[in-house]
């Protein structure tokens, strides 16, 4: 027996006020995906566990005053299956549709995804592709930062779980000229952690072609997912074609540090993302007036 | 709602299970798939990784396919869940005919994934009841489903004859 209570709260400031009842002693958990697979093996420390995957408000995919919010208990189903964010979040969407299988997606959150913190959580690299920004709760206070700065180490969030709660993300909803994309190479289609995965943002200019401005987060190729900032800059003001997008390739392969591990080795992994970011970004602006090569 | 604890870590909840209601006492730890194979004897649900990777436990809880050795049992309060055992209630035959699909394709070997591919193909196909669906989007629904013996053909097979038949049906 490890947790004496499990509460599930139907709104916020429920679960806000759970949360401070138990000075720190409880548990958020939304899907369990994560956190159950844990507790089998590392018993969670908890004196309660606050299910917040039933709060209605938390799980609410939608627009206002310019900005695209999802609920922080939004499950990846519901992200891939989500109107809005097919026209206005493509990467996120392509993000939640790669992870683990249907039970794991029809559970399993976005918020869940990032406070676990593992370098290629596959939402995660989305919404820091996206500069999402996390709305956090805690007690009275309410408080707003990048998604990036969330990420202190593998497995290690600055999130607390047993004393604040994730509400939301949020980015600006995305003018005509922003694309999204999100790409990941894996073992097998399903259930197998990604070997590498990659999201990007980008501003065109008005000629549709050019580079005003490019964000690529990767992993996993660092202790947390990380944003190339040597390749962003590389590409600004560049015209989009093969040849450029070759040059990034080698770009970002030479910035990555990403480890041996049973998945494949460094270099592979550093080819592959290459490999990625040209891939990635060739099929979001294929046949969008942009010249290739082949 | 809110539950509160009367003893240490037990806790009460009522859930639909198989169109029965039932009310119980658990322990505020306890996973669904331990609740329903040791609690409630329904021995269906198999349990292999214990980790959300095989699908041995899958079951469908309102509405959607999910696996049950990671699921608290606690999260059933109020839910509406359907185990093998449920698949053919209330019809005139034993079996569902997903189920007699199966077993003309030769889906069906040492049996150990079946109840689980049966739930995940059940869940997807009742949610596209309307829509004409490809062997591909059967691979994907089940692909959450590990199944050691039969090489899926059959499996994906049998699914997929049994949605012809049920759109001719309709
Ligand atoms: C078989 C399997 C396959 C998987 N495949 C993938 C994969 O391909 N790609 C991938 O990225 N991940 C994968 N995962 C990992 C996992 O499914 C995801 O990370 C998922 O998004 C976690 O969400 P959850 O709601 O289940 O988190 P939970 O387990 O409920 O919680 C995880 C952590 O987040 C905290 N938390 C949850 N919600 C909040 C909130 N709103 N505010 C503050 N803290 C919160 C919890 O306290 C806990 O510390 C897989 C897991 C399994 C079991
Ligand atoms: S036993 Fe639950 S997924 Fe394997
Ligand atoms: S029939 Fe044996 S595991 Fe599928």
């Amino acid at each position: 027996m490890t947790w004496e209570n499990y509460y599930m709260p139907s709104s916020i400031e429920e679960a806000l006020s759970l949360l401070d009842k138990h000075q720190g002693e409880a548990r958020l958990i939304a899907g369990g995906t994560d956190l159950m697979v844990q507790h089998k093996s590392e018993p969670i420390e908890a004196k309660a566990l606050i299910d917040i995957g039933g709060i209605p408000d938390l799980k609410k995919i939608h627009e206002e005053n310019g900005r695209v919010y999802v609920g922080a208990a939004a499950t990846h189903s519901q992200v891939v299956s989500s109107p809005l964010l097919k026209e206005k979040g493509r990467v996120l969407v392509d993000a939640a549709k790669a992870v683990g299988a249907l039970q794991i997606r029809n559970v399993g959150t976005i918020a869940g995804n990032v406070v676990t913190a593992q370098p290629a959580a596959d939402t995660a690299i989305a919404l820091v592709a996206l500069d999402a920004c996390v709305h956090i709760q805690s007690g009275s206070e309410k408080l707003e930062k990048p998604v990036l700065d969330t990420f202190l180490g593998p497995g290690k969030s600055s999130i607390n779980p047993s004393k604040e709660l994730i509400t939301a993300f949020s980015y600006p909803t995305p003018t005509s000229l922003e694309r999204t994309g999100f790409i990941r190479f894996a073992r097998r289609d399903s259930l197998a952690l990604p070997l590498v995965n990659l999201g990007f943002w980008l501003i065109l200019k008005e000629d549709q072609k050019t580079v005003k401005e490019i964000r690529i987060a990767v992993g996993p190729m660092s202790t947390v997912p990380f944003r190339a900032r040597e390749t962003e800059a590389s590409m600004k003001d560049v015209q989009i074609s093969e040849e450029e997008l070759e040059k990034a390739g080698l770009v970002i392969a030479e910035e990555v540090t990403p480890r041996d591990s049973f998945r494949g080795s460094a270099d592979f992994k550093k080819y592959l993302i290459g490999v990625a970011l040209k891939r990635a970004i060739k099929v979001v602006l294929d046949g969008k007036g942009v010249d290739w090569d082949d | 709602m809110t539950n509160s604890s009367k003893k240490r870590g037990l806790l009460t909840i009522s859930f639909k299970l198989n169109q029965e209601d039932y009310t119980m006492e658990i322990n505020s730890d306890e996973r669904l798939l331990d609740l329903i194979r040791n609690r409630l004897g329904l021995i269906g649900t198999k349990e292999s990784c214990g980790g959300g990777e095989c699908g041995a436990c899958t079951i469908i809880m309102n509405g959607l396919a999910v696996n049950s050795c990671i699921i608290p049992a606690a999260r059933a309060d109020g839910a509406e869940i359907i185990t093998i055992e449920g698949l053919s209630k209330g019809m005139e035959d034993e079996l569902h005919p997903l189920q007699k699909s199966f077993l003309e394709k030769g889906a069906v070997q040492c049996g150990y994934c079946t109840p689980g591919m049966l739930l995940s193909a059940k869940a997807f196909l009742d949610q596209n009841s309307g829509r004409e669906v490809s062997r591909e989007d059967i691979k994907e629904a089940i692909s959450g489903n590990i199944c050691r013996c039969t090489g899926y053909q059959k499996i994906v097979e049998a699914i997929y004859s049994y949605a012809l038949e049920r759109k001719g049906n309709n």
